[in-house]
């Protein structure tokens, strides 16, 4: 294990205080945080290595072309992926499912055809799998909560089991691989392998929760895409990481056209680049990923098991502390085991609103809204929740402050 | 903190002519997608003026507390003073400073009263 308070010190925000307040950094879910490190990168790039990558042969030309494909080749090795070649740079886990919707989907679903998602997504990984159903006239199937009161905010399994046997003409499942909004951890590993030998649908892991909170090795999940973005994960913003089979992307046409992304050029026609450069057209987000590789190599020295057993001992202090409040209600699985570092809340006679408005006034960053979740809000039967989730930097004391809050904005709204 | 002075909170928890109406000349509704505040706001009107007000809704103190406020004040008043009235005056009546990510939600009572405004002046033509 890693002393957070020792983390904390890497991150030159976290220093911040804000009229007498220390700043209290609770919203990792929306977007972590970043070390001295990955800044010192992005700097170090425009000061001294600022070229464009693939076409110069002068020196710093060439220093930046190493330092960005060593980004691919840690995120390669992060990830367990076989090859750099399933590697592909997007700007956000939006693009890259996005990547996956225009090109595989185009090719691969058509009319009757059935695609999954589940009940717990974010709509980055809802709205494209909709726009393929319009288009191509495919079906929509939802993976529904379970209803069993031992199991809140799991998803079915057994329905799924059930739908897939019946089912033939399923031919992809798009799931999150944690939830945003309840934290939950979705077995994917399972889900992959009924996918598999249920039929022969293919398996999409919106990864953007899970990848700074969990081990993630996409070999032993044997998934077919995995979605993830740096900014959730101490990186830059403004980069995004699909992985994908080899024989998958090999088939799959190019997503975006123009430069960098071709072999051969002719005034009428033209063929593709080798993975991974065929889907990474036009000058690339180049410092960005440059200084995700710093975002990597800080989460690998504290180490992934190390980082995922510090997120379950805040998940279980923060639990034990708000289970005793009353009037407030959690939305998240019974089992610490069952979930990552993301805790929605409700309390009720206050809006989430309101509450991430008292929480600020003690400087303390939270998220109240619906989580770009809207469907899920609905399952759950509430408008919105207020959300606390977690990354490296956090402590118990930023929980105890976070309580704090909580106790002032009762307080506030007069509520016992 | 100032945002939840004594005149917010109490419209938000005593909200003032709320509840549906049973025979509205118009009924509007709104809801702001990012914090899910909803506002349902019907009215009666008799001779170009509001003789009736009701509204129900969900969200935050503020959007709830603005609704509350501002049905006070345009009861009974003439469509060319509702129509009139601005989002200063409503400031004003809130009498707290409202930043800039929670404009939305002290003014979505407000845009709904202007839209019913509109739909009236529409069926009146």
């Amino acid at each position: 294990m890693f002393d957070p308070h020792l983390v904390k010190k890497d991150f030159p925000i976290l220093s911040r205080v804000i009229e007498n307040k220390p700043l209290v950094y609770l919203d990792s879910a929306s977007t972590s945080q970043k070390p001295q490190s990955v800044i010192d990168a992005i700097t170090n790039y425009y000061a001294n290595s600022n070229a464009n990558i693939h076409r110069g042969v002068y020196t710093i030309a060439q220093e930046a072309d190493a330092a960005y494909e060593a980004t691919r080749e840690s995120v390669k090795t992060f990830i367990n992926a076989k090859s750099t070649e399933e590697i592909i740079f997007t700007r956000n886990t939006t693009e890259g499912i996005n990547l996956v919707a225009y090109t595989w989907a185009e090719q691969n679903i058509h009319e009757g055809d059935i695609i999954i998602v589940s009940a717990l997504e974010h709509h980055s990984n809802l709205i494209p799998w909709q726009q393929v159903a319009i288009k191509k006239n495919a079906r929509l199937e939802v993976i529904p909560l379970s209803r069993n009161p031992e199991t809140p905010y799991l998803l079915d399994m057994e329905w799924l089991k059930k739908y897939l046997t019946e089912n033939k003409s399923v031919k992809l499942i798009a799931i999150t691989h944690a939830s945003n909004v309840t934290g939950t951890i979705n077995p994917i590993k399972e889900i992959a392998s009924l996918a598999h030998s249920l039929g022969s649908a293919k398996i999409l892991i919106d990864g953007a929760q899970s990848a700074a909170h969990l081990p993630i090795d996409v070999q032993d999940f044997d998934c077919d895409f995995f979605a993830f973005s740096s900014h959730k994960m101490l990186g830059p913003t403004g980069v995004g990481i699909l992985y994908g089979k080899k024989n998958l992307l090999e088939e799959m046409p190019p997503f975006l056209f123009g430069g960098d992304m071709i072999r051969e050029v002719h005034q009428r026609d033209a063929t593709w680049n080798d993975l991974p450069w065929k889907f990474e057209a036009g000058t690339q987000n180049i410092a960005d990923v440059i200084a995700f590789k710093e975002a990597i190599t800080y989460l690998t020295n504290l180490g992934m098991e190390n980082v995922r057993q510090h997120d379950q001992k805040l998940i279980g202090y923060a639990r034990a502390k708000l289970e005793n409040i009353k009037n407030l209600k959690l939305h998240i699985p019974k089992n610490d085991t069952d979930m990552t570092g993301v805790i929605s809340f409700a309390i009720s006679g206050i809006h989430p609103h309101d509450i991430a408005e008292i929480f600020n006034s003690e400087n303390v960053c939270i998220r109240g809204g619906n989580h770009c979740a809207k469907p899920l809000m609905e399952s759950i039967s509430v408008p919105a929740t207020a959300r606390i989730s977690f990354s490296v930097y956090n402590t118990e004391e930023d929980i105890d402050i976070a309580i704090e809050a909580i106790m002032k904005a009762k307080k506030i709204f007069n509520i016992s | 903190m100032d945002l939840y002075a004594e005149n917010i909170l109490d419209h938000f928890q005593n909200p003032r002519n709320h509840g549906r109406l049973d025979k509205p000349t118009i009924t509007v509704d709104d809801a702001n997608p990012l914090c899910g505040d909803k506002l349902v706001l019907d009215l009666t009107v008799e001779n170009s003026h509001i003789k009736e007000i009701g509204f129900d809704g969900s969200g935050c103190a503020i959007s709830q507390a603005a609704m509350s406020i501002l049905t006070e004040e345009i009861l009974h008043k003439s469509l060319t003073d509702a129509e009139s009235f601005s989002k200063d005056e409503l400031y004003k009546l809130l009498g707290v400073a409202i930043s800039p990510a929670r404009v939305k939600c002290a003014l979505l009572g407000y845009t709904l009263l202007k839209k019913a405004i509109i739909l009236l002046k529409h069926q009146a033509q």
